[in-house]
């Protein structure tokens, strides 16, 4: 037997593996593949205060080892969710996030005051980060002030976990997450995508209405296991860590590299079984290597 | 119910220079399959074909269960598609999508399929005469050589072609031909699949003489299930998810269509 528990700053999980926001729907998407249960928490697609149509098609281009995105945070708005989907969903024995987002810091307060009142939300994903709106979004997440202007903001009033989605699209991304650390937040969560973009050559035309979109798969990988890294060794607080995850190899990669948790995200557009093939491939890692508990892996990495 | 599985090809088959139609089998009897459903293909090997193909189901050999795939070669994933052999595997995500409506029993459906866009036709057309209602096929290609075996459509019911050459049937477009002109006032419905421009050419034809259209969009797809919201179409309730809400749409439901 081998313990897959882990915890993120008091926030207990039955294992390290979650889902990424918008790439698993609100979980129902997959219970004809899945048990929802046995993953360690889900990430529910971004929220905002008002109902959202998300950017005109199309939103989506495939690139080597990845993809680029713009959907724009399609979604119904807060009360939307509190009264059609949470309650479909509360059920599930597993963590579940909302992923909080906002063109204003006065929208992520109220949203995310919203969501502190549901029972079985254990704690919100503070989205700072998605590179696909005109405003708000990655606008906050990109320079420190306003990073920590909204973290602070929404913790005098979400009395949950709140962690923060962090972008790589800074300079320094242990500058923002020791700044967010500074004023609350119980744990950052990242990648979010990075800023990308694709022209169709034949065409002469951008392959995104919106010319640029958010980067992800294993291509960005390696970026995001570095920054887990850097931001391993800057703040004391738990990192939940993602970026290309598309086995439990990977997943193990950024425990080293210093993550508590991991979250899959493209790789569940794939092959919508593959959370649970990541839990099982950890557990037959920690067997193959003597370890009983999984958070012997965090940081685990050996620099001679 | 959804699911992710390891079929068997059984057969693929070269039709012409630009398609092939793959047989795939199950080990497990096929869930229901409706007409104007589809798979997602994992295409392997390559950074270049990194997410599954979204490709429509042609036909169902339910004796046999079996997927029958028409697979028109267009890009990196459709090639190494077309180079799969008898007993290699492949990973479908399946049925997918919803379906064509079924008229009532007596009445006449128009079927007009262009590209590769005649793949759901075979399968509607079968389903519409098992319930009592008599479908008509109209198949439109560039050329003679291009055109899909008439055949099997032909078993079914009757096959007006046009061809952008003039190599078979009637020379020009499918809204050309005397089933989208004077015999169009007889259909209970239209359906459509093919290029937008055809589509939308059949939608409009169809609004003109007030009969209902359902058209098969093909729009780019990541997940296939509605997670990722990136094949949206707009239309009057706003975006809808292709893959989920469609890909059949009454082209009432469509903006600017």
């Amino acid at each position: 037997m081998v313990n897959l528990g882990i915890d993120l700053n008091g926030l207990s999980l039955k294992n390290p593996v979650m889902t990424a926001s918008g790439t698993f729907g609100f979980g129902e998407e997959y219970e004809d593949f899945i048990n929802i249960d046995d993953l360690g928490g889900i990430v529910v697609k971004g929220t905002t205060l008002h109902h959202r149509e998300g950017n005109p098609y199309p939103r989506m281009a495939e690139t080597p080892s990845g993809m680029l995105n713009a959907v724009g945070l399609q979604n119904k708005g807060v009360d939307y969710f509190i009264s059609d989907i949470y309650p479909r969903i509360k059920h599930y024995k597993t963590g579940i996030f909302v992923n909080v987002s906002g063109s204003t810091i006065e929208d992520y307060i109220a949203t995310a005051e919203k969501i502190n009142e549901l029972e079985h939300i254990p704690g919100i994903e503070l989205n700072i980060s998605c590179p696909n709106v005109k405003e708000g979004g990655m606008a906050f997440g990109v320079h420190c002030p306003s990073a920590v202007a909204v973290t602070e903001a929404v913790r005098k009033v979400y009395k949950k976990h709140l962690m923060v989605k962090l972008s790589p699209n800074v300079t320094d991304v242990t500058e923002i997450a020791k700044g967010v650390e500074g004023v609350g937040a119980d744990s950052v969560s990242l990648i979010n995508t990075l800023l990308g973009m694709a022209i169709n050559v034949e065409k002469r035309k951008p392959a995104l209405s919106t010319i640029t979109g958010g980067l992800s798969g294993p291509c960005v990988k390696p970026v995001a296991v570095r920054m887990v890294w850097q931001v391993f060794n800057a703040v004391k607080i738990p990192i939940v860590g993602m970026g290309g995850i598309m086995n439990a190899y990977d997943a193990i990669e950024f425990m080293l590299a210093g993550a508590t948790a991991v979250q899959i995200g493209t790789a569940n557009f794939i092959d919508p079984t593959v959370t649970i093939k990541v839990i099982d491939g950890i557990k037959d890692y920690m067997t193959r290597h003597n370890i009983s508990d999984v958070n012997e892996l965090i940081g685990g990495m050996i620099i001679e | 119910m959804k699911k992710v599985e390891l079929l068997t090809v059984t057969k693929n088959r070269r039709i012409n220079k630009e398609y092939v139609i793959i047989h795939a089998a199950s080990n497990e009897k096929l869930p229901e399959i409706f007409p104007g459903q589809f798979v997602e293909i994992k295409v392997e090997n390559g950074p270049n074909t990194f997410l599954r193909r979204p490709i429509s189901i042609h036909e169902v050999d339910e004796s046999k269960n079996e997927i029958i795939l028409l697979i028109q070669e267009i890009g990196e994933g459709s090639r190494l598609l077309a180079k799969l052999r008898e007993g290699d595997t492949i990973d479908l995500i399946y049925p997918l999508g919803n379906a064509f409506s079924i008229p009532s029993k007596g009445s006449k459906a128009l079927l007009v399929g262009g590209g590769v866009g005649v793949a759901p036709m075979l399968i509607l057309g079968r389903v519409l005469k098992e319930n009592g209602v008599e479908p008509h096929f109209l198949l439109g290609a560039r050329s003679k050589e291009i055109l899909m075996e008439l055949d099997n459509y032909e078993k079914i019911a009757e096959v007006g072609v046009t061809t952008e050459d003039g190599s078979l049937g009637i020379k020009g477009f499918v809204t050309d031909h005397p089933l989208m002109n004077e015999k169009l006032g007889e259909m209970e419905i239209v359906y459509t699949c093919g290029p937008d421009p055809m589509m939308r050419a059949v939608a409009k034809k169809a609004k003109e003489k007030d009969i209902k259209c359902e058209v098969s969009l093909e729009n780019l797809m990541a997940c296939g299930i509605g997670a990722c919201l990136c094949c949206v179409v707009d239309t009057k309730d706003g975006h809808k998810c292709t893959c989920t809400e469609g890909p059949v749409f009454d082209t009432k439901e469509l903006k600017e269509w």
